[in-house]
């Protein structure tokens, strides 16, 4: 389950961020896509994982400066640039695929991915505790971001932005300049996200990489209420259904596995429907800023 | 010397006509990249991707036909995004529009054609309703965010086709996870001899002229644009806005699943879990670059139809991957969106 909710927390956390300065990032399945095959080609041809890494995140950041380019500094529409950013990522992505690989048919694999790092084997603990290095991250990034949004003055500075950016301006913070940081923060987790898909838990690349999971990123986010540890009980919660229906399906429990796996996304719809009405929204999420 | 200034005021007219085409330039020479990267030539490339498939018949139709579904799914997203309703669920309903009509040329046994395919197409405008019905109610009565209820429910949809054509709705006569064969009835006249152009096309033409006539010439579509553009006013001038958005989001759905109606009665003949390679987006896209207008749709419609025919034979002649059509679109959206802002300024000689 943990290893499950694993690109899930990154890009959840990451969306939270960006969300919290007021931007809607519609583009994180395909930052996730596009960052999962940077990465992975990126291993395979320099032989090095850590650099792989790299890409991903610098993928991840691309593209999001992207999104701020046009929503920050064009002031387009959030919600049209941002599926536009994710249909661009993946086409990128499926074109360089292609090229790169042809038309394999089984998926082309790394020789060595990212290994389980165990702590404390040997003990009642270790099945919970021997999960892939970037699992470990991925949960510290919860206080981790916390602390940064509640506790800096820079995350101060960046929920001003996202609530109230007129005032914001007036007490003299850079409006674009902490949305832009958010959303590189936020590309960076996502790159994070996906590269944990095809550097650590795969080792491979294929079309269907990412499932659907952006998306849910941004369910969890609202689910979550824009607060970090709310986010975690939501990709915990999201990612435990999905365990319990793979161990469901394992055991040939009578129901169509395809019910199963629309179990998450079902109660995600529903949360978000309880959630709904209490919603804090960063008040100034989807409008974009301008100085007049 | 020559001092120039730039204004914050609507451009010339002749220059906002250009823009679209400044687009489609800024779109392609951006694009050459990767064609050069392919290892092809950005000229040849192009010439493949645009001219090529307007010179041979066959070509032509294909566009035809490949442009039904989208501007279906284009004028769905437009009539939800008028009102101000952002329906990315449009996939969605395609297949449950696919489904239904999948659902009625099979079980229904009649030999007639005029009764059957019109069945298909309500039955197929009704599913689509019904699958957008939940996130526009939850939109309407709870403010629960339109975006991340529609983009769910696509999944969702999804594995219930997966679901229902594996098992209960599998075709026995081959075995393949799709649905048995629709009746001869259902299954749309072909247009254009010794093509796959099919009635969905002129159901799509159509859909088009009811949805230009509605949003423009009835009291009823000038609310719901009134509705998109200024929520409040509207209430203030006593438009029931959350009806508007609601029946919005309704039609909507509805005209999504015309267009996987087109799909299983035109081009398929059976429900499969692959109906739509991702039409409902590529909505977005259309309804985007035509401005929200129908006129527009039309025009993108066509011209993304042509680029995605293009991709086609630029990867059999040059060995381009075929996703090159995805990218083209995909930028077309965004640097469509990114040029508009040129007509927002214009420059003027300061003496």
């Amino acid at each position: 389950m943990l290893r499950i909710s694993t690109p899930i927390l990154f890009a959840s956390l990451g969306e939270t961020l960006v969300e919290r300065a007021g931007v809607l990032n519609l583009g994180i399945e395909g930052t996730l896509l596009l960052s999962a095959f940077s990465g992975f080609v990126t291993a395979q041809f320099t032989g090095s994982l850590w650099l792989g890494l790299l890409a991903a995140v610098l993928t991840g950041v691309v593209l999001s400066l992207l999104m701020g380019l046009l929503t920050v500094t064009f002031g387009l529409s959030q919600h049209v640039c941002g599926l536009g950013i994710t249909l661009l990522a993946s086409g990128i992505a499926l074109f360089a695929f292609r090229l790169i690989y042809g038309g394999a048919s089984t998926p082309p694999a790394l020789e060595a991915s990212f290994s389980t790092l165990e702590i404390l084997p040997g003990t009642s603990f270790a099945p919970l505790l021997s999960q892939h290095w970037l699992t470990y991250v991925s949960l510290l990034c919860v206080p981790l971001v916390h602390w940064l949004l509640y506790r800096t003055a820079f995350g101060l500075r960046l929920r001003a932005v996202g609530e109230q950016p007129e005032a914001a301006d007036t007490a003299g913070i850079n409006v674009y300049k902490m949305r832009y940081m958010a959303l590189i923060l936020g590309g960076a987790f996502m790159g994070l996200g996906g590269a944990f898909l095809s550097l650590a838990q795969l080792g491979a690349f294929t079309h269907g990489i990412i499932n659907g999971r952006g998306w849910v990123a941004i369910a969890i986010v609202i689910f979550g209420n824009w607060l970090p540890y709310r986010v975690l009980a939501g990709a915990l919660l999201f990612s435990g259904v999905q365990a319990l229906q793979l161990r469901l399906q394992a055991q040939g429990v009578a129901l169509p596995y395809e019910l199963l796996l629309a179990l998450p996304y079902l109660l995600t719809i529903v949360a978000i429907a309880f959630v709904g009405r209490n919603a804090s929204y960063p008040a100034a999420l989807l409008k974009p800023y301008r100085r007049e | 010397m020559l001092k120039l200034r730039i204004e914050r005021a609507p451009a010339p007219l002749w220059f906002r006509a250009v823009i679209p085409v400044i687009a489609v330039l800024a779109t392609f020479i951006l694009v050459s990249a990767l064609v050069i990267v392919a290892g092809a030539s950005p000229f040849s490339a192009f010439f493949e991707l645009l001219i090529n498939p307007l010179t041979k018949t066959t070509a032509r139709a294909d566009i035809l036909m490949m442009a039904t579904p989208i501007l279906l799914t284009g004028l769905a997203v437009t009539v939800a995004f008028a009102a101000g309703y952002y329906n990315i669920g449009a996939e969605g309903q395609l297949y449950a529009g696919g489904m239904a009509a999948a659902w009625v040329g099979t079980q229904l046994q009649t030999e007639s054609p005029f009764l059957m395919i019109p069945l298909m197409l309500i039955a197929g405008f009704i599913a689509g309703m019904l699958w957008a019905l939940l996130p526009a109610i939850l939109k309407v009565r709870l403010q629960v965010d339109e975006v991340v209820t529609t983009l769910l429910l696509n999944s969702v949809m999804l594995f219930l086709v997966s679901a229902l054509l594996n098992g209960p709705w599998r075709d026995p006569v081959s075995g393949w996870p799709q649905s048995p064969t629709i009746l001869a009835a259902a299954q749309f006249p072909v247009l254009i001899p010794r093509s796959r152009v099919h009635f969905g096309a002129i159901v799509a033409v159509v859909v088009a002229i009811v949805v230009w006539w509605v949003m423009s010439r009835t009291r009823f579509g000038i609310e719901v644009r009134a509705v998109g553009k200024n929520r409040d006013a509207a209430r203030f001038l006593g438009i029931p806005v959350g009806n508007r958005i609601l029946m919005a989001a309704l039609i909507s759905g509805g005209i999504a699943g015309l267009a996987g109606v087109g799909e299983v009665g035109g081009i398929h003949y059976y429900m499969t879990g692959t109906l739509s390679p991702g039409f409902g987006y590529t909505g977005v896209i259309v309804a985007t670059l035509g401005f929200l207008t129908v006129p527009g749709a039309i025009v993108s419609a066509l011209f993304l139809a042509l680029v995605n025919r293009g991709a086609i034979s630029a990867s059999r002649e040059l060995d381009v991957p075929v996703y090159l059509g995805d990218v083209i679109q995909a930028a077309l959206l965004l640097v469509g969106l990114a040029t508009l802002l040129l007509g927002r300024y214009r420059i003027r000689r300061v003496r």
